[in-house]
């Protein structure tokens, strides 16, 4: 076999109850290496011929947890989740951390496959010797630490008894969904270890429209061996020399930016993104430090980064709130952006949207649109049942458990931000789409555009094909850190983009043919291959879904609101240029091969080596 | 006078990141792969944000050697490890009872007993793990305490203590 490949994926029909091995030919890992770009593969050649009428939420369409030929030699460990969205009715490759994947492929395996869905609530049980269906009845409901506590104790003790070594086993990986998911809301992560969600693309929903809970893994092999361990080596600890060396985000995570991006480069979500501008210091690092961290360093298996943080609230009126960092995202989305400027609340807040399995940036997003409807008086209390004041961690909590379990107003909520605006506008006779901070259906990354002082180009959200997320996004050059293409290789072969150093690449495309043994490299991915992800995910995302089509003439732009002047700050005034984002977007699309208005032409087509797209794309253009 | 230099390698959980690169340092020393489950030192984490690095404690009274009953079982004169002889060993699995910590287990592929060598006296895992300023896992050297072999604990029993210790209250629900 290959190098850091386990050559065989796991294909599990949930309807017909059936578990098979498949294998792919060594050219398609080649051309696609895995994660994101073979899910795109899989899923267009499986779902392509009928993908507008696929209903993501529905039992045909697919459900993808895929490692790359990278996870577990790559410093910083990830599996990457897809399917048709049902945010965005694309593909969108949704990266989470911890320890299922390596699990996974020292269980011999490198990804799983799930169509169809089950009678009943089951969990996929998947250890070297066994691959199973169980009943996860007694699962579902559960919150995610609940489920960890429950999968935790009972896959050991069947371990104990059943398997064939004699040792003191430890837990499983495992990969699950909350009440959120179960519930099929579009707002819904796939999860793991409490407080790692994808929450981009809305899988949670996927696999809990299926009626999976969870997936678990304990392999007891090495990882899949590297063509040449010398040199995967060497890379290795490059890497993590690296990794030592960007003390700032040891030391801090991502959470420095809660304060540094709102104080600083005035573009944070403030209040459902109204300002991006804030200077409240009780928001600082170092009073989350202080006040709620419990641990300094928590990280995933292999990773010398460990950006994570162990957080709680242990007394006091928010008791009980346990979660990482947060990270900036959530620091930004279910902290800044609901008006909350306290450690505490923000813990508070955090800790109940990953217990219940919502993705922090779709659920905080449209938390915090219902929190300007109820500012408006477009939405009132007796409709949400309580006040929903910008700053109290209690409502909004209350109000993220509607949502996750469909109830009130919050089953509206549930469709997220763009379908609730467009739902809830209908009712009211008002253009709510305005309030939505969306593209392409999905709440955006938590980095605005307006001051021009963020890492986002002005075009990051108009032209992802992933729709609108802040870590692979559109409009940057082929290596640059957060670009589609270079984000898009850590999403294939399946690493974390923190641990990419884009001044110090060598190693990564070293290490790619030291573990495969594929003579590929950085101009492969650049020309060819990040191109031929890119250009299947654009084919997916415009032909769309049976509820939401985007229109490239319109829809590949920022939300309203990013046109506005920043109302607040010492940047006030300044806004996205809509000629400038026109203009960008030419550039960048010409750069992809692709014409003015983003449509692949014939010959890129041909060159990328998917003629069979013509036929898609061949009605678009103009 | 004995040249012997006994090295014991200390730990504080709470400082523990589970970031596991003690596991994939020792896995590389000892079978040259990445392989979690035949690494000698095993992260246990029964509960998130609780890791417990798992590995020998080298007692003084070491009850693992009599509970073998083929004698494959003997402490290195140099190192005071508990050294492994798989040409002995039966695969019995005694040695993990007669641990108080049940630290032991069979190898992953060869079905031997694996106990923690101290790598001939310089602990790599304890190296990595100061390398990354965890401090959770460091080698101590020279003379010999009672006290380390109090480390000789199931994870399940160390678990308990560090979520009272780190959650107070909030312990029972989540472990």
């Amino acid at each position: 076999m290959v190098g850091g490949y386990a050559g065989k994926f796991l294909e599990v029909d949930l309807g017909q109850e059936k578990i098979k091995n498949t294998v792919f030919p060594e050219q398609v890992l080649r051309d696609y290496l895995g994660g994101r770009a073979l899910a795109a593969k899989i899923l267009w050649d499986r779902l392509g011929s009928k993908w507008e009428s696929i209903d993501p939420l529905g039992p045909e369409n697919i459900f993808l947890a895929l490692t790359g030929p990278l996870t577990g030699y790559y410093p910083g460990i990830r599996i990457c989740c897809t399917g048709k969205s049902p945010l965005t009715n694309g593909i969108v490759g949704s990266t989470v951390a911890a320890e299922f994947p390596i699990e996974l492929k020292c269980a011999g395996y490198d990804g799983v496959i799930v169509t169809g869905k089950a009678k009943k609530p089951v969990y996929l049980y998947i250890d070297d010797d066994r691959q199973e269906i169980r009943d996860a009845s007694h699962l579902w409901g559960k919150t995610g630490k609940q489920t960890i506590k429950l999968l935790n104790k009972e896959v050991i003790e069947d371990l104990e008894k059943r398997y064939r070594l004699k040792r003191m086993w430890r837990e499983p990986g495992v990969l699950y969904v909350g009440p959120a998911g179960e519930n099929a809301t579009r707002v819904a992560a796939v999860m793991m270890k409490w407080t790692h969600g994808a929450g981009y693309g809305g899988y949670g929903g996927v696999m809990g429209s299926k009626n999976l809970k969870a997936m678990v893994a304990k392999g007891t092999g090495p990882l899949p061996a590297a063509a040449n361990m010398n040199e995967t080596l060497k890379c290795i600890e490059n890497v993590t020399q690296s990794c030592y060396a960007s003390d700032g985000m040891r030391r801090w995570g991502t959470g420095s930016a809660g304060y540094e991006v709102g104080a600083g480069t005035s573009s944070e979500p403030v209040r459902n993104w109204q300002e991006e501008w804030h200077d409240e210091r009780t928001f600082g690092v170092d009073h989350f430090e202080r006040r709620v961290w419990l641990k300094r360093y928590w990280g995933d298996y292999g990773c010398p980064t460990t950006c994570l943080k162990v957080s709680a609230v242990l007394d006091g009126p928010l008791k009980g709130a346990i979660t990482d960092n947060p990270d900036y995202e959530t620091q930004a989305y279910v902290g800044t952006n609901l008006g909350i400027f306290q450690p505490e609340g923000n813990v508070y807040v955090n800790a109940k949207v990953d217990d219940l399995g919502l993705c922090g940036i779709q659920a905080g997003n449209v938390l915090g649109f219902a929190g300007e409807l109820y500012q408006r008086r477009i939405l009132t209390k007796k409709e949400i049942g309580f006040s929903l004041r910008w700053g109290d961690a209690k409502a909004f909590g209350r109000l993220a458990e509607m949502v996750a379990k469909r109830e009130g107003i919050g089953d509206v909520l549930a469709e997220g931000v763009y379908r609730a605006a467009i739902k809830l506008g209908k009712q009211k006779g008002k253009n709510l789409l305005l309030y939505a901070v969306q593209a392409h259906g999905m709440a955006i990354g938590a980095h605005g555009t307006r001051s021009g002082l963020d890492y986002e180009p002005i075009t990051a959200y108009a032209t992802s094909v992933q729709g609108s997320d802040h870590t692979s996004c559109g409009g940057m050059g082929p290596l640059q850190g957060a670009g589609d293409s270079l984000w898009g290789f850590a999403d294939s072969a399946v690493i974390c983009g923190f641990n990419v150093f884009d001044n110090n690449l060598d190693p990564m495309w070293r290490m790619l043919r030291a573990v495969t043994g594929w003579d590929i490299g950085v101009d492969d991915w650049v020309n060819t291959m990040g191109p031929r992800m890119i250009t299947i995910q654009r084919a997916a995302l415009l032909v769309g879904g049976p509820d939401a089509k985007w229109d490239p003439d319109k829809d590949d732009d920022n939300p309203p609101r990013f046109y506005k002047p920043l109302p607040s700050g010492p940047l006030k005034g300044k806004t996205t240029s809509r000629k400038q984002v026109q203009k960008d977007k030419v550039k960048y699309y010409q750069s992809l091969g692709w014409d003015a208005r983003g449509i692949p032409t014939t010959e890129t087509l041909k060159r990328l080596g998917i003629p069979e797209l013509e036929i898609v794309f061949k009605g678009m253009r103009k | 006078m004995s040249k012997t230099t006994k090295v014991w390698v200390a730990r504080d959980y709470l400082n523990c990141s589970g970031c596991r690169l003690c596991e994939v340092a020792c896995a590389l020393k000892h079978e040259g792969r990445i392989w979690p489950e035949a690494s000698r030192v095993r992260v246990f984490m029964l509960t998130p944000t609780l890791e417990i690095p798992h590995l020998c404690a080298q007692c003084d009274d070491a009850p693992c050697i009599p509970s073998c009953p083929v004698d494959a079982l003997s402490r290195s004169d140099k190192t005071g490890a508990i050294l492994v002889d798989a040409e002995k060993c039966i695969s019995c699995g005694k040695c993990i009872d007669g641990c108080p910590g049940r630290v032991p287990f069979l190898h992953p592929q060869t079905n031997k007993a694996i106990i923690c060598d101290l790598c001939d006296g310089d602990p790599v895992c304890s190296k990595v793990c100061q390398e990354g300023r965890y401090n959770a896992l460091w080698t101590v050297s020279g003379a010999p305490s009672k006290s380390y072999k109090l480390y000789a604990k199931t994870p399940d029993k160390v678990t308990e203590e560090l979520a009272a210790r780190m959650y107070r209250d909030l312990a029972k629900e989540l472990i």
